[in-house]
């Protein structure tokens, strides 16, 4: 009754997911780099279903939330004003605030993703979370110019997406079923915040990252009041502001290589 | 054909307000994992041809890193939005036990997989343990 009718059936593979990206030797690199930091994942999308429902949102409704939303901070987010009878757009409208980072990413990717269909874009947009965008951009600091580049590319963030995808669901699921059983007073749901710790070390390469970094910090903690978690957007605005002043103000004093 | 996918979506709706899921939180959700994508995706959703202008592209170099800090920092040094108050925090040692590691193996190999480990091995005792 829940199955969709034949006729609604898609009759291909959703197209992220197609051999050229799976049987490339990039998609194991890929799904290697993200299973490394899947026990942060794991813990986090675990406490995250705990959270869910000792917020109070039914089992049923908790499940299809996570197999439908599929982000975690928008999702506990939600859920209290969801609870509290409040209009759907306030519901959404928090939802989008909450996703604003991804706006950002979305930007960055942009060039890596032009040369694909439209379709085949919005579902490589959905599997990329955090986590997988950070990898990504990482490990390709330039899109690619040709043809094989691209596919290579491609199967490298699909790895990582489907694979965190996967990690995701199956804790978060779990997370929710298991809620009675697990006290959020563990803390399990550091493990999360020091896998993006991991992350954030191994991008502190340039000085100037070191100032984004401290930056984006700083704004964070000094904008933790404003809601709907704005202050990650305003840290990310305010540390990439200053670093493009001090990129234009270092190249001017002492050249490019300097920086 | 659209009579076909709305008789499914009733049936849908149906079943899931049988479970406990009334049809209005349903729709709220299949809206706010359209938003995920829109989110993800929001720069590349139209074909248009368009570049980003160049300072933008260049800013852009600084935007993972500063987008992990805005998210850690604030989980590390804030209890429900106060500035912590003492250096017996589990969340401080974990943080630097793990940092340790990671600079300890210069990035290389899983130190990442590593930084969470071991932070975790200095947090579960001294949070469960010592209630920091």
């Amino acid at each position: 009754m829940i199955n969709p009718p034949a006729a609604l059936r898609p009759r291909k593979s959703p197209m992220f997911w197609h051999a050229p990206y799976y049987r490339h030797p990039c998609f194991r690199e890929g799904a290697k780099a993200q299973l490394a930091i899947a026990p942060g994942i794991a813990a986090w999308g675990l406490m995250t279903g705990v959270a869910m429902v000792k917020l109070g949102l039914g089992v049923t409704a908790s499940l299809v939330m996570t197999l439908v939303v599929f982000a975690g901070s928008a999702q506990l987010a939600t859920i209290p004003p969801l609870l509290g009878g409040a209009p759907m757009w306030v519901v959404l409208v928090t939802a989008f605030c909450v996703n604003l980072r991804f706006v950002v990413f979305s930007a960055h990717l942009r060039r890596y993703m032009m040369h694909l269909p439209r379709w085949h874009r919005l579902t490589m947009g959905y599997l990329s979370g955090d986590l997988p965008y950070v990898l990504f951009v990482q490990r390709f600091p330039e899109p690619a110019r040709d043809a094989e580049g691209r596919v290579e590319q491609m199967a490298y963030l699909c790895a990582l997406g489907s694979t965190n995808w996967a990690t995701w669901l199956v804790f978060n699921l779990s997370g929710v079923l298991l809620a009675q059983w697990i006290p959020a007073s563990w803390g399990f749901g550091f493990a999360g915040v020091l896998a993006l710790s991991g992350l954030l070390w191994s991008l502190a390469d340039t000085r100037l990252r070191l100032i984004s970094a401290a930056t984006a910090g700083m704004a964070a903690v000094l904008a933790a009041d404003l809601p709907l978690k704005l202050n990650i957007l305003v840290g990310i605005l305010t540390a990439v502001a200053l670093c493009l002043a001090l990129e234009k103000y270092v190249d001017r004093v002492h050249g490019a290589q300097a920086r | 054909m659209t009579a076909v996918w709305l008789a499914w979506f009733t049936d849908v709706a149906q079943w899931f307000d049988a479970q406990g899921l009334d049809p209005h939180t349903l729709l709220t959700f299949v809206l706010m994992g359209f938003l995920t994508m829109v989110s993800r995706s929001f720069f590349f959703i139209s074909d248009g041809e368009w570049t980003l202008p160049r300072w933008a592209e260049r800013g852009l170099y600084y935007a993972p890193i500063a987008a992990l800090t805005a998210v850690v920092v604030p989980e590390v040094v804030l209890t429900r939005g106060q500035f912590i108050q003492t250096w017996e925090d589990a969340r401080l040692v974990a943080m630097a036990a793990g940092a340790a590691y990671f600079f300890w193996r210069k990035g290389k190999g899983q130190a990442v997989l590593g930084t969470i480990v071991v932070g975790m091995a200095a947090y579960l005792p001294l949070h469960m343990g010592l209630g920091w």
